[in-house]
């Protein structure tokens, strides 16, 4: 495939992203491969959501050049798939599950054409496979946070795209849901699909993820999660504010502790 | 037409041509943003005026829509210097854009149909007066005026009835795919603009907030659709403008005031007595809640005790509130109402567990 020319899913290179001349994000580099499940790691305020905003052209960047499969987002808008925060939008917005997750092909269907029986379809089929079918007539406003969070990942599954952008997929949602979550990002992995997810608990990422960024304002390190997710690396990315479990797995534990208090 | 009949037409028609853009303003968080517009749009008639010399051109619309976007452009630029906060600076802009409007009004145009009561309030008892002819056909301007609104609002609804709705409720996901929310803000905000200037003969400046903002709020209490809630809207503001007719007929007061006032009565209704959002409905859910939990805790104490050798103390019927420390009327009552409900059943003196009880205990424990 022409997709594939490019040996990168996602390519960042020197990406600056400021907010009033204050640098959220300064001089990111970051080579993402295909097929490949990523985490973005780092304590709050580290510019991880802004990471993503900037690939997909929502924030403006000060400096630098994101390409995906070699060309900029704009190109390849068809292939890529977003899920922002679950709190980023109203969830009192007067619509049902099955009409959100249809907006996920509101792409394909461009300006004025509307959804039809075959985006129906599309719909009904993404939410049989997170389980919410049984929820399609629902008003939004009556789901539980990890009904929510399936609903965007139903409407992320209607753009059948190569590369998925999640913002938090895991945050709030119950034990059943985070296993349905990551079982649905590994077969996205054995499609050859690339997922690139923000992530908040260190716990999990060496069961979840096979590679990872970790980042801090600047990239501290980006690669497979068996040779940069250790005890130095972390160090650089949390500051002092990172204590280890002495196990046999104590690379793979790290535990992340509270704010001292002042 | 008689006048009557021509006036009625009018006010319904104003309502929904407002009702409409409205539904977006609420679910956007920007009601007070349709305050700022009818009122700034005044310089822009103003201006407008100035200009061409007449004050029934339709290139009015043009100049009124283009100083409801400023003022938006202006609100949203003061705000994002990040010194002053959103509602501030519409607090800012609009007053300063209206008192420039209203001190042109009265030093240049006065008398001259830019009358300033008129600008304020409306005086859509007046409609009859100022007609146009089209195909033959004798009608007021102002219907003539409202209709062509009514019809570019409900067709720009359903044309971008997508867009408008994924970029409502999600923009960022509406900029990522590609469409652009900026120009459907944008656009939306010129509707509001064209629709304030249209109803501002009809209703004056202050009371098109009312028939913008009213009658979505009320719809927004009655359905889960977007669609629906658009339907809604415009049903209430044609009642609205009906009723207000017939009382301001009755009273011989202003029809303008009365449309409003009856947008806030059914609103009013409606937030008491709405089926699920209502003020009622909460009330009594909270009351049922109430009963139904202390029935569930009378079930599960139950549940503990059942076969047990102080099941005769723990759960005797006169001495069961002292082991739950609840007064004697109240623990009478959640009996009668866990007996009334099946759930339990009294046998000797003593509380026992029907099959219905124990699975509502257990529905409780699973939990």
């Amino acid at each position: 495939m022409s997709m594939n020319q490019s040996s990168s899913a996602i390519e960042v290179t020197d990406l600056t992203v400021a907010y009033q001349e204050k640098p959220v994000l300064w001089d990111i580099d970051m080579n993402v491969p295909p097929g490949v499940l990523m985490a973005i790691v780092g304590p709050n305020g580290a510019g991880k959501t802004t990471l993503i905003k900037a690939i997909l052209g929502l924030v403006r960047s000060a400096s630098g050049q994101m390409l995906i499969y070699g060309k900029p987002y704009r190109q390849q808008r068809r292939i890529v798939s977003y899920v922002p925060q679950r709190g980023s939008v109203d969830w009192d917005f007067p619509t049902t599950v099955k009409d959100v997750v249809m907006m996920g092909r509101y792409g394909a269907l461009g300006w004025l054409r509307r959804p039809g029986q075959q985006e129906k379809k599309l719909a009904s089929e993404a939410m049989e496979k997170v389980g919410i079918l049984n929820l399609a007539d629902r008003q939004i406003s009556q789901l539980s946070g990890g009904q929510q969070q399936r609903v965007f990942l139903a409407r992320a599954l209607t753009q059948d795209a190569q590369v998925y952008l999640m913002d938090e997929p895991f945050q709030g949602v119950d034990a059943t849901t985070e296993r349905a979550i990551v079982l649905l990002l590994q077969q996205f992995r054995e499609e050859g699909k690339t997922v690139v997810v923000v992530h908040h608990d260190l716990q999990t990422v060496s069961d979840y993820f096979d590679w990872v960024t970790l980042l801090n304002v600047r990239r501290i390190a980006s690669g497979p999660v068996n040779t940069i997710f250790n005890e130095s690396n972390l160090r650089q990315t949390y500051g002092g504010r990172i204590g280890f479990l002495k196990t046999e797995q104590e690379m793979s534990n790290p535990q992340v502790l509270p704010e001292p208090t002042l | 037409m008689s006048p009557q009949i021509e006036i009625l037409l009018v006010a319904i028609i104003v309502s929904i041509a407002c009702a409409l853009p409205g539904v977006f303003l609420i679910l956007r968080r920007m009601a007070l943003m349709s305050d700022a517009i009818s009122h700034s749009v005044l310089l822009g008639i103003v201006v407008g005026f100035f200009i061409i010399g007449q004050v029934d051109s339709p290139i009015l619309l043009i100049f009124a829509a283009g100083t409801g976007v400023a003022t938006v452009s202006l609100v949203e630029l003061l705000h994002r210097t990040q010194l002053v906060k959103e509602d501030a600076a519409i607090g800012i802009v609009f007053p300063a854009l209206f008192s420039i409007g209203v001190i042109l009004v009265t030093r240049y145009a006065n008398n001259v149909h830019l009358d300033q009561d008129v600008v304020l309030l409306g005086e859509i008892a007046l409609a009859p007066f100022d007609r146009v002819t089209i195909l033959g056909l004798s009608l007021p301007r102002g219907l003539v005026v409202m209709t062509l609104i009514l019809v570019t609002n409900l067709s720009c609804i359903v044309i971008f009835y997508k867009e408008l709705k994924i970029s409502t409720f999600d923009a960022g996901l509406a900029t990522a795919l590609g469409f652009s929310p900026v120009f459907i803000h944008y656009g939306l905000m010129s509707l509001v603009s064209i629709t304030a200037v249209g109803a501002f003969h009809a209703v004056g400046a202050v009371l098109v907030v009312a028939l913008m903002i009213v009658p979505p709020a009320t719809a927004y209490l009655l359905t889960n659709r977007l669609s629906i809630m658009l339907a809604i809207s415009s049903l209430v503001g044609t009642i609205s403008a009906i009723m207000g007719y017939f009382v301001a007929a009755k009273m011989d007061a202003s029809v303008a005031g009365s449309m409003a006032s009856m947008t806030g009565i059914c609103f009013l209704l409606t937030f008491l007595i709405a089926p699920k959002r209502g003020i009622l409905a909460i009330i009594y859910r909270r009351f049922r809640q109430k009963w139904e939990f202390s029935q569930t805790l009378l079930l599960i104490h139950l549940v503990n005790h059942e076969g047990k050798e102080n099941e005769a103390e723990e759960c005797n019927v006169n001495r069961i509130n002292q082991h739950l420390s609840w007064n004697q009327t109240f623990t009478q009552n959640v009996i009668l109402y866990a007996e009334k409900k099946g759930s339990i059943q009294i046998e000797e003196q003593i509380l026992r567990l029907t099959n219905r009880g124990r699975e509502i205990a257990d529905q409780a424990f699973a939990r």
